[in-house]
C-alpha cells in the first residue's frame, strides 16, 4: 500500500482519522478524573488516618473467630500454690477439666488470715477449680461461716495445684507458683516470677513473645493455636479450637457432651430425663432453647425475613397489577389519569425504602409488618412501573384481532393484552422476590423485623462472630434456594411465550438489571 | 326463524374429535394448575400475614388507627421550620434542646460561607455511593473478562471467577459494613467497602453477560495479525462494550445511593444516621427537611442517569447481544 492510498483512506474516513482532540483522549481524560476523584474521596473521607487507627490484628481475631472458638484458663498465683480458673460461661460447662490442662497436686500448708469470708471463697473455688475431680471434700477445713472470725491466722492442710501445663499444639506453658516455662515448637523461655511485681525472661525473648516494658506482662503467641499473658499474677492462655462450640446442646442440656450415638439411644429408648415429656421433646426443646446459638430465635427471625419479601412483593403485584393498566398509555387513554398514576408510582419509588421502613416501625412497631409494609410500598411503585412499561410495549395486533370481532373493552384487554404481558409480569415479580430477601435482611438492622436486627446486634457485641457466621450461612442458603426457584419458575414462564418476540424477554431483563 | 336456525357445530371427523378431546383435557389441566397455584399462593399469603402479625411488636388492627397519629405529629409548628433546618437557619422556638439546632453542624468554607449541616450530609452519602460505584465497577471491569466464555479459554479459571462474583453478591451488605465496623470503628469507610465489594459482584455478572454477547469479528480480527490477549480485549471487545458497561454503571450508582442510605441509617455515616435520629427522637421539622432532601436528590440522580443512559446507548438500553 503506498502513501497515496493511504491518503486516500483518511480522506474517506475522516470521523475514523481526524478525531477530535477530546475524543481522541477521552479515555486517558476519563482515567484522570477517576483518579482525581479518587483523591478526593479519601482526603474528604480521610481514609489515611482512619486505615492507620485500623485495628488489623482484631480483623485477624475476629475472622478466626467465625470457624473457631477459644477457652481460656486463668491460673492464678498463690503463695505455694495455684488455682485454675475458667470463666463463667465457658464453653466446656460448669466443671471444666479438659485434657490439655495438666495438674499435679500435692498436700500443702496455706495461712488463713480473716476467717470467714476466705474461708467461704477457699470452699467455693476449692469445689470449682482446683480441686481434682474425685478428691475428697472432706479433707477441706470446715469453717462453718456463721461463727465470729477469729482474728488469729490459722494454718490449713489441703489438696492443692502445685504446677500445671497448658499444652496448645506444639506449644506449652508450664507454671509452677514462681515460674513459668513457655515453649513454642524447640525454642523455650522461662519467666522468673515475683509475684504482684515483676515477670523476668531469663533469656532474650524470640520474637513470638513480646513484653513492652522490663518486669511487665509478656504477651505470647502460638499464631492460630492461641496466645497466652504471662502476668506477675497469673498466667492466662487462650487455646483456640477449630469448629463451633456446643452448637447443637449447650452445657445446660442434659444431652450436652455426650457422643452422638448416646443422644441418639436417649431419644430412642432410654428413660424418661424429664418425667413430664419425652426425650425427644425434650431434645428439640434444648436444641431450640440453645443459649448460645438460640436456634429457634434465628429460625423465626430468618422466617420472618422470607415472610417479609414474599409478602411484599406479592402484594406490591397485586396493587400495582390494576394501576399499571390506568398507567399505560395505550390502555387509558386519559392523559391525566395517566400522569397521575405514573407520578404516584415515582413517588412510592423514590421515597426511600429506608425511609417507608423507619415510618412503619415507628406505626406497627419493630417486627415483620413494618418490614413488609416498606417493601410493598416501594415494589408498588418499581412494579407499577415496569408493569405499565411493559404495557406500552406490547403488540396492538392481537388486540385489533380481538376488537375486531366484537368484544368488550374487558374481554379485549383480557384475550387481546393479558396473555402477552402475563408472563412479563410474572418473571419481573419473582426477579423482585428475589432480589426483595435480600433487602430485606438489611432493612431489618432499622428495626423492620427478621433477621437484619439480630445480625446486626450479634456483630456489635464483637464476640459473636460464629452466631454471625452461621446467620450468613443460613441467609445464603435461603438466598440461593429463593434464586433457584425464582429462575427456574421464570425459564417455565418463559417457555411457555411463543420463541419469538424478544422484547419481552429484554423488559424482564431490564428490570433484572435494576436490581440484581 | 326457527329453533333449527340455532348455530350447530358442524360433526367432527373421528381425528377431530381425537384433536378436540385432547384440547380439552390440555386445557382442563391448565385450569387446575392455575386454580392450584392460586389457591397455593393464597394459603401462602394468608399464613404468611398471620405470623407476620403474631411475630410483630404491634398488631395490624390495634396499631392502624394511630398510623395517621404518627404522621400528624410529623406537623412542625410552623412550615418554615423545615425549610431553617434544611438550611440550618436560626429557629424561633429555640430552647435549646436538639430539637431546633439548626446551626449546629453548619460546616464552614469560609468565615461566612457555610454547607448547611444536612447537604453536607447528603454529598458524603452520595460520595460513598459514586466512590464505591467507581471501585467496585474497576475490579468487576477486571473480573468480567475473566468469567466469560468466549474471552477466557479456561473453564477453571471462568468456573472460579463466575462463583467468586456470585459469594460476593449475595454476601449480606450488612455482614461486610459490621465485619469492618468493628475494625475501622464508627464512620463513612465500612459502608463504602461494603458497598463496592457488593458492586463487584453485581456489575461482575452484568459485565460478563455483556461481554459474553459481544460481536467477536474484532477479535477474530486481531487474533489474525497477532495481537496478544490484551491487546485483544482492550481494542477488540472493549470498545462494544463500553456503553453498556456505562449504562450498567449509572444503574448501579442508582441502586447505591439507595444502599448507602440505608448503611448509614446503621451507624456508617451519612444522611441516613441523621434520618434515623431524627425520626426517633421526634424531630418532626428535621424529619420533613432530611425527606424532603433526599426525595430531591434520588429523583434528581434517578432522571441523570436515565437521561445520561438514553444518550450512552440510546433505546437499545439493555437489549445489546441480545441477538436483535
Amino acid at each position: 500500500m503506498n502513501a497515496d492510498a493511504i491518503n486516500d483512506i483518511a480522506a474517506r474516513h475522516p470521523d475514523a482519522f481526524r478525531r477530535p482532540l477530546w475524543k481522541r483522549y477521552a479515555t486517558p481524560i476519563g482515567i484522570l478524573l477517576c483518579i482525581l476523584y479518587t483523591f478526593y474521596c479519601s482526603w474528604f473521607f480521610s481514609v489515611a488516618a482512619v486505615l492507620e487507627k485500623a485495628n488489623w490484628n482484631l480483623a485477624g481475631a475476629y475472622l478466626a473467630d467465625w470457624v473457631s472458638y477459644e477457652i481460656r484458663p486463668d491460673i492464678e498465683f498463690k503463695d505455694n500454690y495455684l488455682t485454675i480458673d475458667y470463666s463463667r460461661f465457658s464453653k466446656l460447662g460448669s466443671n471444666p477439666n479438659p485434657d490439655w490442662v495438666g495438674k499435679q497436686m500435692a498436700v500443702i500448708e496455706r495461712r488463713v488470715e480473716a476467717a470467714p469470708a476466705p474461708a467461704i471463697a477457699t470452699n467455693k473455688s476449692s469445689q470449682d477449680s482446683f480441686m481434682a475431680p474425685g478428691a475428697p471434700t472432706a479433707e477441706k477445713p470446715a469453717a462453718p461461716s456463721d461463727q465470729p472470725a477469729p482474728a488469729v491466722p490459722e494454718t490449713v492442710r489441703e489438696n492443692a495445684v502445685v504446677a500445671a501445663t497448658v499444652t496448645l499444639g506444639n506449644g506449652q506453658i508450664a507454671v509452677t507458683p514462681n515460674l513459668v516455662t513457655v515453649t513454642r515448637g524447640a525454642e523455650s523461655v522461662i519467666f522468673d516470677i515475683a509475684k504482684d511485681s515483676s515477670v523476668t525472661p531469663r533469656t532474650p525473648l524470640p520474637d513470638w513473645i513480646e513484653q513492652r516494658r522490663p518486669g511487665s506482662t509478656a504477651y505470647v503467641s502460638f499464631g492460630f493455636l492461641g496466645r497466652a499473658e504471662v502476668q506477675n499474677d497469673e498466667v492466662v492462655a487462650w487455646r483456640r479450637f477449630f469448629g463451633w462450640a456446643n452448637f447443637v446442646f449447650d452445657t445446660n442440656s442434659p444431652f450436652w457432651g455426650k457422643p452422638f450415638g448416646e443422644v441418639a439411644s436417649l431419644i430412642v429408648s432410654g428413660p424418661r430425663i424429664d418425667p413430664s415429656r419425652s426425650n425427644a421433646a425434650l431434645a428439640w426443646d434444648n436444641v431450640l432453647n440453645n443459649a448460645e446459638w438460640q436456634h429457634g430465635d434465628v429460625w423465626l427471625k430468618l422466617l420472618q425475613t422470607i415472610v417479609m419479601a414474599f409478602v411484599g412483593t406479592v402484594l406490591a403485584s397485586i396493587v400495582a397489577f390494576p394501576l399499571a393498566f390506568l398507567a399505560a398509555r395505550n390502555v387509558t387513554p386519559s392523559r391525566i389519569a395517566n400522569q397521575v398514576t405514573k407520578r404516584f408510582f415515582d413517588f412510592l419509588r423514590s421515597v426511600d425504602m429506608l425511609i417507608w421502613a423507619l415510618f412503619f416501625t415507628r406505626g406497627f412497631g419493630p417486627g415483620p409488618l413494618a418490614g413488609m409494609s416498606a417493601i410493598f410500598f416501594t415494589d408498588t411503585g418499581t412494579l407499577g412501573k415496569l408493569y405499565s412499561e411493559a404495557l406500552e410495549n406490547i403488540d396492538d395486533k392481537q388486540r385489533e384481532g380481538i376488537r375486531s370481532v366484537g368484544a368488550t373493552p374487558a374481554m379485549v384487554q383480557r384475550y387481546g393484552v393479558l396473555p402477552q404481558v402475563l408472563p412479563v409480569f410474572l418473571s419481573q415479580s419473582l426477579y423482585f422476590w428475589e432480589s426483595n430477601t435480600r433487602s430485606a435482611t438489611i432493612i431489618g438492622a432499622v428495626g423492620a423485623g427478621g433477621i437484619g436486627l439480630k445480625l446486626w446486634e450479634a456483630m456489635r457485641t464483637n464476640t459473636n462472630w460464629a452466631n454471625v457466621f452461621y446467620m450468613v450461612l443460613l441467609i445464603l442458603l435461603v438466598v440461593f434456594i429463593f434464586d433457584n426457584i425464582s429462575s427456574y419458575l421464570r425459564r417455565k414462564l418463559m417457555g411457555t411465550v411463543a420463541n419469538g418476540n424478544d422484547e419481552r424477554r429484554v423488559s424482564a431483563r431490564s428490570a433484572a438489571a435494576q436490581i440484581a | 326463524m326457527s329453533a333449527t336456525d340455532v348455530y350447530r357445530a358442524p360433526a367432527l371427523s373421528p381425528e377431530g374429535a381425537i384433536v378436540e378431546r385432547h384440547w380439552r383435557d390440555l386445557a382442563a389441566r391448565r385450569r387446575l394448575y392455575t386454580i392450584g397455584g392460586l389457591a397455593f399462593l393464597f394459603l401462602a399469603l394468608s399464613g404468611s400475614l398471620w405470623f407476620a402479625n403474631e411475630t410483630n411488636a404491634g398488631k395490624f388492627f390495634d396499631r392502624l388507627p394511630y398510623i395517621a397519629d404518627f404522621f400528624a405529629e410529623l406537623k412542625p409548628r410552623d412550615w418554615l421550620d423545615p425549610v431553617r433546618a434544611l438550611f440550618d437557619l436560626p429557629s424561633p422556638y429555640d430552647d435549646g434542646s436538639l430539637k431546633f439546632d439548626y446551626p449546629e453542624g453548619r460546616v464552614y468554607l469560609t468565615q461566612s460561607i457555610y454547607i448547611p449541616e444536612y447537604f453536607h450530609r447528603m454529598i458524603e452519602t452520595l460520595n460513598i455511593a459514586l466512590f464505591s460505584t467507581l471501585v467496585g465497577s474497576t475490579f468487576g471491569f477486571l473480573l468480567c473478562f475473566l468469567a466469560a466464555g468466549n474471552i477466557t479459554a479456561s473453564r477453571w479459571l471462568r468456573f472460579a471467577t463466575r462463583r467468586f462474583l456470585e459469594i460476593v453478591r449475595a454476601f449480606p451488605e450488612i455482614v461486610i459494613a459490621g465485619f469492618f465496623l468493628a475494625i475501622f470503628s464508627l464512620g463513612p469507610i465500612p459502608a463504602i467497602l461494603a458497598v463496592s465489594i457488593h458492586t463487584v459482584g453485581a456489575l461482575g455478572k452484568m459485565f460478563f453477560e455483556v461481554v459474553e454477547n459481544a460481536d467477536m469479528k474484532p477479535e477474530e480480527g486481531l487474533r489474525a495479525v497477532g495481537a496478544n490477549w490484551v491487546e485483544r480485549v482492550w481494542f477488540g471487545i472493549v470498545p462494544q462494550v463500553l456503553p453498556n458497561f456505562m449504562s450498567y454503571f449509572l444503574l448501579r450508582f442508582e441502586i447505591n445511593v439507595r444502599a448507602s442510605t440505608i448503611l448509614g441509617a446503621v451507624g456508617a455515616g451519612g444522611i441516613g444516621e441523621s434520618l434515623r435520629l431524627s425520626i426517633g427522637r421526634g424531630h418532626e421539622a428535621k424529619t420533613i427537611a432530611i425527606v424532603f432532601l433526599l426525595f430531591c436528590t434520588i429523583v434528581a440522580v434517578d432522571q441523570f442517569s436515565a437521561w445520561l443512559r438514553h444518550r450512552l446507548v440510546g433505546r437499545q438500553a439493555f437489549a445489546y447481544g441480545r441477538g436483535e
